[in-house]
């Protein structure tokens, strides 16, 4: 088997006296769609914050494509190719839904402040160019008629659509999607799901942490659980459907529908 | 229960301009915008003879020149600075001084103070800008006092409080009489004019688009490959060297003299206050700003002692009713005095009104 | 001899430190309360000191009568201010609240010149002029006056917190304030005390203070300008950090005027303030990690 295009080993954090995340390992395979689950206080969007660069570790390396992420700052982390997008959407809410998803397209541009004011080196034509290319992306998302609207004014739904499309179009190879379906409703959830399956058709590796158990299972490739920042388990959906261990997790902290 | 999710697309006119040609029409309506108001502006002194307006009118385009670099720190990338007066104090004093000590001839000299203050805009902002809020509003009113003490008591260079004479500029071999007002005022308002389409560039590109991202929010914009502290940096020294080159212009312009007081704490809040009255994050709320402050400034001069009191009450009331610039004041003024209108109806017919 | 002069530069810094020292206790007052930085709270230094000299010499009022006179208005002042410009404007932003207040502070300052005019005036020293001597270096008794106000008004603050409903109401507000109103407190009240006591905190340094170095319309900006490095230093929002930090800030400054530079001494509390924000911007008392 090839090489994995992420391997995180060792990974741990402690708040004060509180570990959150512990000895944590794993691999993210090429064209893989994976989950993150386990009961809240579980430690996945601290384990997310540590591969982005958002918290620092205490220990532990996670190594992506011969680079690696602990304690690199965030914005390198994302030009190595990993989006990322957020449990409660962070928006750039006075701008419209179009530059949302043109300052997406960023890490392609080259155009600095020096250039950009004179108008020197290409920067119209780049300028150009970003601007339908984000087009491009929007009508690709389906969301084409929001362009031109504030992203301040978008509900739940669309904001997390928009979100996405803003870190497709850094044209990602890894993009790990912390609570993709919260606050979506039924309808929404499953048009999450198909999303997230173009996504990795596209030949974007997905790696999600989410609470949906019936969006969990069924997209997923494998699963990683976790309780209190611990390794649980780890398999298909069907082995973690299966898993005693699991299931005892959960009907400790909370219960599964 | 899936349904398929093929969200029927409205049927869209194919013809119709998509967001992306709108956005491109909206740059060239505001270059034209540009070209017009330019055009009005080299107009003026047809109509505008007397020398002082046009006095005031140079010295507005100077404050627009520095309110137009603050507002890209500001409005753009949303950090505050309450020490602009000393990037514009450096640009001028160091002009003055490589000019009238140092025989610099006033080209170079510009260049010269504008590589400075860049540079020491750089030193400063690279440890300050990772303060937030009142943090970094506190170091950079720091920055400026600190600014106003060395430039009335390092006297051997400045000429301290008592001020120092600086020599004219020469433009094109045509050396700008220090009594024709009127060409210190095309001279002025020319830079104004080159600064503002840099200006409009800059914040309709990337890089820009960069600033009102981490300006909303620094998080997503690092997700997506922003580096936000260079980018914080980079706005502060751009908008130092705006002030750095309308210091200059100031310390060539037909008063041909410099002294701390025009570059001291209470320009900073002037500037401050151009910036956030005429409208943070646009082309032209720094245009209404400097206008407006520069106006009531000139306007309560006469007024002697008077004048601080109405200008101190002034900044309370506008800002208090227009926290969002004048533009969008103007509209909160309007719902308040329908509001007080009512109320006051409301207590004629006796009714209890609490809020 | 160095050694005294050194003692001698110390003593008068702890003097000038102690009227930082209550500044930035209003500083913090309003902070905690409202998160908003009171750039006029120079202005009631300088209010207390001049309603002080005026009355004295207008009226002929006892000292002592003066000064509570001063401590009386300058507090009603500070409620004005909440009421007329703070409360309309509880939701803006930073940048506005700050041009608010110091609009607050720019008028009270022109008012302040045209009632008094401009010159300086100056109060009797409280109790004499004989200095006394320390350990070879002199003090005036003036400077106890000062020591001991920030002393008993730090004693004072202390127990209000510590031992009164009221004081504890406004605490909870500042830890937490919705959770406050839940409990019952009313905000908008503890938030008026708040500009109450730090406008009668800020009337009782310019009282003792004006003894000492005259006092002037426009004296308000500076220290209050000061007294706020003073807060920094110390831990924005920690009452005893700033009374810590106006002390130290009062004798480096002292230090440094005496020993460096006197020409370059009003930069020495900023130099400090870029400092402590760059170094520990919580300051010496503060929380961590409040400023990032």
């Amino acid at each position: 088997m090839s090489e994995p295009l992420l391997r995180v080993s060792g990974l741990t954090k402690t708040f004060g006296g509180l570990t959150a995340v512990n000895d944590v390992g794993f691999e993210v395979r090429e064209d893989q769609i994976k989950a993150l689950i386990g009961p809240n206080g579980a430690g996945k969007t601290t384990i997310f914050n540590l591969l982005t660069g958002v918290l620092q570790a205490d220990s532990g390396t996670a190594q992506f494509r011969g680079n690696e992420l602990v304690n690199s700052p965030t914005h390198r982390i994302a030009s190595l190719g990993i989006g990322r997008t957020f449990q409660t959407s962070l928006l750039f809410d006075q701008m419209t839904v179009l530059e949302n998803v043109m300052v997406g397209h960023h890490l392609r541009g080259r155009a600095n402040m020096i250039t950009a004011s004179l108008r020197i080196f290409g920067v119209s034509a780049e300028e150009r160019e970003y601007r339908e290319l984000a087009m491009a992306v929007l009508e690709l998302a389906g969301l084409a008629d929001l362009a031109g609207r504030s992203a301040a004014e978008l509900p739940i739904g669309q904001r997390r659509l928009v979100e996405v499309a803003r870190a497709l179009a850094a044209q990602p190879k890894l993009l790990m999607m912390d609570e993709p379906a919260a606050g979506l409703n039924m309808r929404e959830t499953d048009e999450m799901g198909e999303l997230i399956q173009r996504i990795r058709a596209e030949g974007v590796t997905v790696l999600l942490v989410e609470h949906d158990m019936s969006l969990v299972m069924n997209i997923s490739d494998e699963i990683l659980v976790l309780d209190r920042g611990q390794f649980l388990a780890e398999g298909s959906p069907e082995q973690i459907r299966d898993d005693e261990r699991v299931l005892a997790a959960y009907l400790g902290a909370e219960a599964v529908d | 229960m899936k349904e398929p999710s093929t969200e029927p697309q409205q049927d869209v006119d194919p013809t119709a301009p998509n967001e992306a040609e709108r956005q491109a029409r909206r740059r060239r309506a505001e270059k034209v915008q540009i070209l017009l108001f330019f055009a009005g502006m080299a107009l003026l002194p047809l109509v505008v003879t007397n020398s002082y307006y046009i006095h005031v009118f140079t010295f507005i385009g100077l404050n627009l020149i520095v309110a137009t670099g603050l507002n890209l720190l500001m409005g753009y990338a949303g950090q505050v600075s309450l020490g602009h007066a000393a990037f514009y104090g450096m640009g001028a004093y160091a002009s003055g001084i490589l000019t009238a000590k140092y025989g610099w001839n006033a080209w170079p000299a510009m260049g010269g103070a504008l590589v400075l203050t860049s540079a020491v805009a750089w030193v400063i902002g690279k440890p300050t800008l990772r303060l937030k809020g009142h943090y970094l509003a506190m170091a950079t009113l720091g920055v400026g006092i600190i600014a106003t003490v060395v430039m009335r008591q390092w006297v051997s260079m400045t000429g301290g409080p008592a001020g120092m004479q600086t020599p004219g500029i020469t433009f094109f071999g045509h050396e700008l009489e220090s009594h024709m007002d009127v060409h210190y005022f095309y001279f002025v308002w020319a830079w104004v004019g080159v600064l503002m389409v840099l200006f409009a560039n800059l914040v309709a590109s990337r890089p820009g688009r960069g600033l009102r991202a981490l300006h909303d929010s620094e998080l997503a914009a690092q997700v997506l490959g922003i580096d936000t502290a260079a980018f914080k940096v980079r706005a502060f020294v751009i908008s130092a060297a705006y002030a750095s080159i309308a210091g200059s212009l100031y310390a060539h312009s037909s008063m041909r003299f410099l002294s701390p007081t025009p570059f001291d704490f209470h320009t900073s809040i002037a500037l401050l206050v151009m910036v956030v009255l005429g409208g943070q994050g646009t082309l032209w709320g720094p245009v209404l700003g400097a206008v407006t402050v520069t106006f009531i400034q000139e306007a309560l001069r006469p007024w002697a002692q008077y004048d601080i009191v109405v200008y101190g009450l002034l900044l309370m009331v506008l800002m208090i009713f227009m926290p969002g610039g004048l533009s969008r004041g103007l509209s909160t003024l309007w719902q308040w005095t329908a509001g007080v209108a009512r109320r006051i109806r409301g207590r004629g017919r006796g009714g209890e009104d609490r809020e | 001899m160095m050694d005294v002069q050194i003692w001698q530069f110390f003593l008068s810094g702890l003097t000038t430190g102690g009227t930082y020292a209550l500044i930035a206790l209003g500083f913090s007052l309003v902070y905690n309360a409202t998160g908003v930085i009171n750039f006029a709270q120079g202005e009631f230094v300088m209010l207390g000191g001049m309603i002080t000299a005026a009355s004295m010499s207008a009226w002929g009022l006892p000292l002592w009568l003066a000064a509570l006179m001063a401590i009386a208005i300058t507090t009603l002042v500070g409620l004005a201010l909440d009421r007329a410009a703070i409360r309309p404007a509880r939701n803006a932003s930073i940048v506005v609240l700050i041009i608010i207040t110091l609009g607050a502070s720019i008028f009270m300052k022109g008012l302040a010149s045209i009632i008094w005019g401009p010159d300086e005036r100056s109060l009797p020293a409280f109790s004499g002029e004989a200095p006394i001597s320390v350990l070879g270096a002199t003090i005036t008794p003036q400077s106890l006056w000062v020591l001991g106000a920030t002393l008993v008004t730090a004693v004072a603050m202390w127990i209000i917190f510590e031992y009164t409903i009221v004081g504890k109401a406004m605490r909870a507000c500042a830890i937490n304030p919705h959770a406050a109103q839940l409990c019952g407190i009313q905000l908008s009240r503890m938030v008026s005390w708040s500009f109450g006591l730090a406008a009668a905190i800020g009337a009782i340094a310019g009282i003792v203070l004006a003894p000492i170095t005259m006092t002037q319309y426009d004296v308000g900006m500076m220290l209050g300008l000061k007294g706020f490095c003073a807060a920094i230093l110390g831990g924005l929002g920690n009452g005893l950090g700033g009374i810590l930090g106006g002390l130290i800030l009062g004798v480096l400054e002292a230090l440094g005027a005496g020993l460096v530079s006197s020409q370059y001494k009003d930069a020495i509390a900023f130099i400090v303030l870029i400092a402590v924000l760059l170094i520990r911007p919580s300051g010496l008392l503060g929380r961590e990690g409040v400023a990032e």
